[in-house]
């Protein structure tokens, strides 16, 4: 599992991946509708923008400058300005948790946190645990413990975990049911997710994984 | 998405208060319950005014008598974790780290807890019920599995905060800044009934603001537990949630305050128990007394009579663990 795994990463970073794909092919449709209704309505197009503000985020280590609507949540414009679809989109209520993020490395719900209010702090996600094409060490327990089936809530189960793991490297199972409390799986896998939080608790504690 | 609007974020309680007083504004602390709220359109305001610039709301410290003060931008998860909070009020520090789920914890703050607008569904979905300023209340007739037993009058939600109970149950005050200065309110008088007013959950005028929240300096002698039913094991309102606050000599209770959550708009100090209590030694068969005692005045809806059991048992179990 953990071999498969490595291979797609690099198939990934090689060469054309599918959500690029979707994703180009998607970005020339829009753009058409962008136009058509600029041409259509343009005065709500100029109110839209001057509604925005500029807004500069550190995430994943890196600065980005854009500008925003002060209504626009972290997660939005993690996933439609940025293109980090890494983070979910659930039930935008707080409830779900798919849409887990660290803030200063501690968990949050990007749904319910506004972009502007994250500027002068550093933001990780899930694209961000991912160092020289090299999975961390809560990713790999998550493959090699099978901590999924659909894999939707995956990236904000591996988020809480990380966040867990900074706060208390030695979690007892109690410990982490509870660190993982805000996060649901509609697939059940909890109990392989314990045991993934586990593993890579474990691996961290041994050294050298990240 | 939600209709936009301005956003400040300002550095000094004093432009809070400038941009509260213009009108049109709400305040944004860690926001889980404002942009649920824009979501569902229970509030449009012109402007959001952030408060994670304001350093002097954010923060726990003793005060030259003792007291502790908290600061209302303080985070629940700071508030779980501060060694002074675990030591003296473990069951405020129990009451916070059974709020919601650690994302949450992580996010919401003291002043968003107590200022929570009310999770009624009727009232967070699209019925123009009397808290929304309509004719009627839909609960009263309809699915009020969740609503009060307490106090109910034109409007029937219950407040769902864990803090809020275990803090009056402490005798907190909370301190309260508006452009006249400060005035501090105990908090227990902070809420307002559906019968005080039922459009307004708080004291606060539309230009104040919670700047702080100060328990008093812990007495010999006292004890205090939260325990709270819910659902589901974790991430939930309370059912019923009990905070007991008690202080003893030589075995005799000698003050104490029981205060129930998820039964009344606001926390609901179970009176009668409490004069059960006072000037006896606290036993098994005084705890189950004290359990029916909490219940009296109690008017269940259609669907809610199952909290009467439900907070007899828990105010028991609660007075028992401190026995």
């Amino acid at each position: 599992m953990a071999k498969k795994n490595e291979r797609d990463t690099k198939r990934c970073h090689g060469g054309v991946t599918r959500r690029g794909f979707l994703a180009s092919v998607g970005a020339s449709t829009v753009g058409a509708v962008v136009a058509s209704r600029a041409a259509a309505a343009p005065a709500q197009q100029r109110e839209s923008l001057e509604g925005m503000v500029p807004c500069t985020l550190k995430i994943n280590g890196r600065h980005h400058s854009l500008l925003v609507e002060p209504r626009w949540s972290l997660l939005y414009v993690l996933r439609e300005e940025l293109g980090l679809t890494g983070t979910k989109q659930g039930c935008e209520r707080g409830e779900c948790g798919a849409c887990t993020v660290l803030v200063d490395g501690v968990a949050r719900y990007a749904c319910l946190t506004l972009a502007l209010e994250v500027q002068g702090h550093a933001v990780t996600t899930v694209e961000g645990l991912v160092v020289d094409g090299q999975l961390s060490a809560v990713q790999q327990a998550f493959v090699a413990e099978d901590a999924f089936q659909c894999g939707y809530c995956t990236p904000g189960q591996v988020m809480a975990a990380e966040a867990l793991l900074r706060a208390n490297p030695a979690p007892s199972d109690e410990e982490i049911r509870e660190g993982m409390s805000g996060n649901l799986c509609r697939c059940g896998a909890y109990d392989h997710i314990v045991k993934a939080v586990r593993r890579a608790a474990a691996a961290r504690r041994a050294g050298g994984a990240r | 998405m939600m209709p936009n609007f301005e956003y400040v974020r300002p550095t000094t309680v004093a432009e809070v208060l400038t941009r509260l007083a213009a009108g049109g504004a709400r305040l944004h602390a860690g926001g889980s319950d404002l942009l649920g709220c824009l979501r569902e359109g229970i509030l449009v305001p012109s402007s959001v005014v952030s408060l994670s610039g304001v350093a002097e709301l954010r923060g726990i410290g003793e005060l030259a008598g003792g007291e502790l003060r908290i600061g209302a931008t303080t985070t629940l998860t700071e508030i779980a974790s501060h060694p002074l909070v675990r030591q003296r009020y473990p069951g405020l520090a129990q009451a916070a780290l059974l709020v919601a789920s650690p994302q949450l914890r992580n996010q919401g703050t003291l002043g968003g807890n107590l200022c929570q607008k009310p999770r009624c569904w009727y009232y967070r979905g699209s019925f123009q019920c009397a808290r929304k300023g309509g004719d009627t209340c839909y609960a009263y007739a309809g699915e009020n599995q969740y609503h009060c037993l307490f106090g109910g009058e034109t409007c029937y939600y219950v407040h769902p905060s864990d803090l809020a109970p275990a803090l009056v149950a402490l005798e907190a005050t909370a301190h309260i800044l508006g452009r006249g200065g400060r005035r501090v309110v105990p908090l227990e008088q902070f809420f307002l009934l559906p019968g005080q007013d039922f459009q307004h959950e708080t004291v606060l005028e539309h230009d104040e603001i919670l700047a702080e929240v100060v328990l008093p300096a812990p007495r010999p002698g006292a004890a205090g537990v939260y325990r709270k039913v819910r659902e589901r094991g974790c991430w939930d309102f309370a059912l019923v949630g009990v905070a007991v606050w008690l202080a003893r000599s030589a075995g005799v209770v000698e003050q104490v305050r029981i205060v129930l959550t998820g039964v009344a708009a606001t926390p609901w100090r179970a009176r009668a128990a409490e004069r059960l209590l006072l000037g006896r030694k606290l036993d098994a068969a005084l705890a189950a007394r004290a359990g029916v005692a909490a219940s009296e005045g109690a008017h269940p809806l259609a669907h809610n009579a199952y909290k009467v059991p439900m907070l007899r048992g828990l105010v028991e179990e609660a007075l028992r663990s401190l026995a």
